[in-house]
């Protein structure tokens, strides 16, 4: 298993953050929720599980919601993670990652932005993480993640997304020291697999509806009510 | 906000290790460890780049560039810098994150004068 691209890191001074944009079918449907809510001066409960977002946290927090943010594909590339089974295999405490993240009370949060976390998350992770959001979310709320529909293999690009209030998404790559590495060396996570529709199903199953949306880039937009 | 001049704020050094209760009526610089609460009401405190803090603190302002692991209560501002990690709730009027820091909680915008409060990046 490998967490990151390859990556040269020999450009000359500090690189731009690039900012490209994506029309988001299921962002556009709970930007109309966030909105509404805010105009009613009911505030709802936001869980951001994507890189910390200056950007976003600014956009939830002037509407007037709570915003919580929690950047768990950084938390589970934690060394300490790090575990060997009795064949010598090295993988993920998934255990000590559900003590340690999203820790929260039951029924807490009308809407969560998972982003793109669960194609580059350790397969292991993956449906614990699903099990306890659908746990610590409110009956109702609304949960958005995206899904590459092929494997765009090494060269797929793992972005952060920045809410807009609109239907429109700025995406900035993101990179990581992997662990063990100065921070000089940043490099994008690797996209550890794809899933099909079925999966996505499997994976939500508990939920109480689930609606795909499919757009141009290969990316399938699920917006999942709990 | 770079290390400040000695005489305008108390200055915690980074080999200093403090465990226990810290308030105080001037400015504070924390470039070593603190594990315990900082209450410091009217005046700011500033974790350095070196600074570990293990606390929850109240301040008028808080400004990060270090790591901060406890909840944050300040009555005008927060400021976290690009190397900052904070890990736990934060409750201001007013904050400012920079691009790259890590923040790990709630953010809570209290409501001045009836207006809704504001973050910037």
């Amino acid at each position: 298993m490998r967490f990151f691209r390859n990556s040269s890191n020999q450009t000359a001074g500090p690189a731009v953050p690039q900012k490209l944009t994506r029309r988001s079918s299921g962002m556009g449907e709970i930007s109309r929720l966030l909105n509404s809510s805010s105009d009613s001066g009911d505030a709802l409960c936001v869980l951001d599980l994507g890189s910390t977002s200056p950007h976003n946290i600014r956009f939830f927090t002037g509407k007037g919601h709570k915003n919580y943010s929690e950047d768990l594909l950084r938390s589970s590339l934690d060394p300490a993670l790090r575990i060997q089974d009795g064949l010598g295999n090295w993988g993920v405490d998934s255990k000590t990652f559900m003590e340690e993240n999203l820790v929260y009370e039951n029924a807490q949060f009308d809407v969560v932005l998972c982003w793109n976390l669960p194609d580059y998350m350790e397969e292991s992770l993956v449906k614990p993480t699903i099990d306890r959001l659908w746990s610590i979310m409110k009956p109702g709320g609304l949960l958005l993640a995206f899904f590459h529909t092929r494997d765009a293999g090494p060269d797929s690009i793992c972005y952060r997304y920045h809410v807009t209030g609109t239907d429109v998404l700025e995406m900035q790559e993101v990179k990581f020291a992997p662990p063990g590495r100065p921070t000089s060396d940043m490099r994008s996570p690797r996209l550890q697999r794809v899933f099909n529709n079925r999966h996505i199903e499997t994976l939500f199953r508990d939920f109480a509806s689930i609606k795909f949306f499919l757009a141009r880039d290969a990316i399938r937009e699920v917006l999942v009510v709990r | 906000m770079n290390a400040p001049q000695t005489g305008e704020f108390a200055h915690i050094g980074k080999s200093v290790v403090i465990k226990g209760e810290l308030s105080g009526s001037e400015d504070l610089y924390v470039d070593g460890s603190v594990e315990g609460n900082i209450e410091l009401r009217n005046h700011s405190l500033t974790v350095g780049p070196n600074g570990k803090v293990k606390a929850n603190v109240s301040a008028k302002a808080v400004m990060v560039q270090g790591t901060l692991d406890g909840s944050v209560n300040a009555s005008d501002r927060v400021e976290l810098r690009k190397s900052a990690v904070v890990t736990g709730d934060v409750t201001t009027q007013r904050i400012a994150i920079e691009e790259g820091a890590f923040l790990k909680g709630k953010v809570d915008i209290q409501k001045e004068g009836g207006k809704a409060g504001s973050a910037s990046s």
